[in-house]
């Protein structure tokens, strides 16, 4: 019997606009066997990649990729407007794959 | 008290100031390497208690040898001064064949100080990207995070691993992003970290015959791909540190404080 599990790509963008250029990315893989380096808790996939896997998240969703979360847009709080910290335009999409269960 | 010939020129500081770090290829003599090789081989690098005087510790080890170099004090001396306090040091290792990266992190804690600490991360022997090395996301180190706050992030545009010959080391700001890489050789990795605290203000610690020179403004613009929209905050915070470094409160680059700064009452 099939089922399906939750692939995840999370795409941070030069700008708000979904159209802009990929400054980072991560994927999380639900549909993947769970392996050593994700149930130690001390491995990552850092550094694998070069080149981000889309240029933007439009290219991404016209490969099937579904956005399920925008960043919420905040104005900086007083006495923070020069502060940077997380990479503020963080665009996370999903794609359902069937397994076999 | 560093040679003077030695002390790291503007050009170079303002490189810091713009990328969070320092490089220098192949700076340790080879013997020197082996010596310290050895030394992490056999678990034989003293831990030293933080707040140590830097002058006081590692007298008789090799890898005080290598911190004792007239070039790596004038780098010392110029970043933290002429007597720094050891903070703390580890032996990083990879295991041969160990295929999974470490998350990206800073060290310590969230540090809102422009008053900066300085880690060494050297590599005393060659590392081929098969073997690592470290991972450093240039530009990184203005950022306000706590260390493992930023593991969800795998790869970012700019990333830079660390792969050098023997001998090299980069010095970075202590807030600079960074992670382990996985090791696909059949060789233990090392990266001997040192980090060191400052006794004095950081003011004009550094050779500065070549402080007008028009390249420090190039080098203070200087982008990195991943900061996106936030390369303008960025230039901020960079002419803010060159302000603090140098004591001339009113340093600007590209007029990008001026314009903020000009509040007018002239009635």
């Amino acid at each position: 019997m099939s089922e399906t599990r939750q692939k995840l790509l999370v795409l941070y963008l030069r700008t708000p606009d979904l159209h802009a250029g990929v400054v980072a990315w991560s994927e999380y893989d639900g549909a993947a066997p769970a392996d050593e380096r994700h149930t130690s808790g001390d491995a990552a996939d850092s550094g694998g990649e070069t080149e981000p896997p889309y240029g933007s998240v439009v290219d991404a969703m016209r490969d099937g990729w579904r956005v399920v979360q925008f960043p919420q847009q905040y104005p900086a709080y007083p006495g923070t407007e020069y502060q940077v910290s997380y990479l503020k335009y963080e665009y996370i999409l999903e794609k359902m794959e069937v397994v076999d269960g | 008290m560093a040679d003077s010939t030695h002390l790291l020129n503007s050009k170079q500081m303002a490189r810091f100031v713009a990328e969070g770090y320092l490089r220098f290829d192949e700076l340790v003599p080879d013997d020197l390497n082996q010596a310290v090789k050895e030394e992490m081989d056999n678990q034989a690098v003293p831990r030293e208690e933080a707040g140590s005087p830097l002058s006081a510790i590692w007298p008789d080890a090799a890898v005080g040898r290598v911190f004792r170099l007239p070039e790596i004090e004038g780098i010392i001396h110029s970043l933290v001064g002429p007597d720094p306090l050891y903070d703390h040091h580890a032996v990083h290792t990879v295991a041969a064949g160990h295929h999974f990266g470490q998350h990206w992190h800073a060290d310590a804690i969230i540090d809102t100080r422009k008053h900066f600490d300085i880690q060494f991360m050297y590599f005393a022997h060659d590392t081929p990207r098969e073997m690592g090395g470290t991972l450093i996301l240039p530009g990184s180190h203005y950022r306000r995070i706590s260390e493992s706050d930023i593991a969800r992030y795998h790869n970012f545009v700019g990333q830079v691993p660390m792969v050098c010959k023997a001998g090299t080391l980069i010095v970075v700001h202590h807030g600079m992003w960074h992670c382990a890489q996985p090791n696909r050789t059949s060789e233990l990795r090392y990266m001997f970290k040192l980090r060191l605290n400052p006794t004095v203000r950081q003011l004009r610690l550094w050779n500065t015959d070549d402080i007008d020179d028009p390249e420090v403004s190039h080098i203070l613009s200087t982008n990195q791909p991943w900061h996106g929209n936030e390369e303008r905050i960025e230039h901020v915070n960079r002419i803010h540190f060159w302000r603090f470094l140098t004591g001339d409160d009113q340093f600007d680059n590209h007029y990008w404080l001026s314009r903020i700064e000009n509040e007018p009452e002239l009635v």
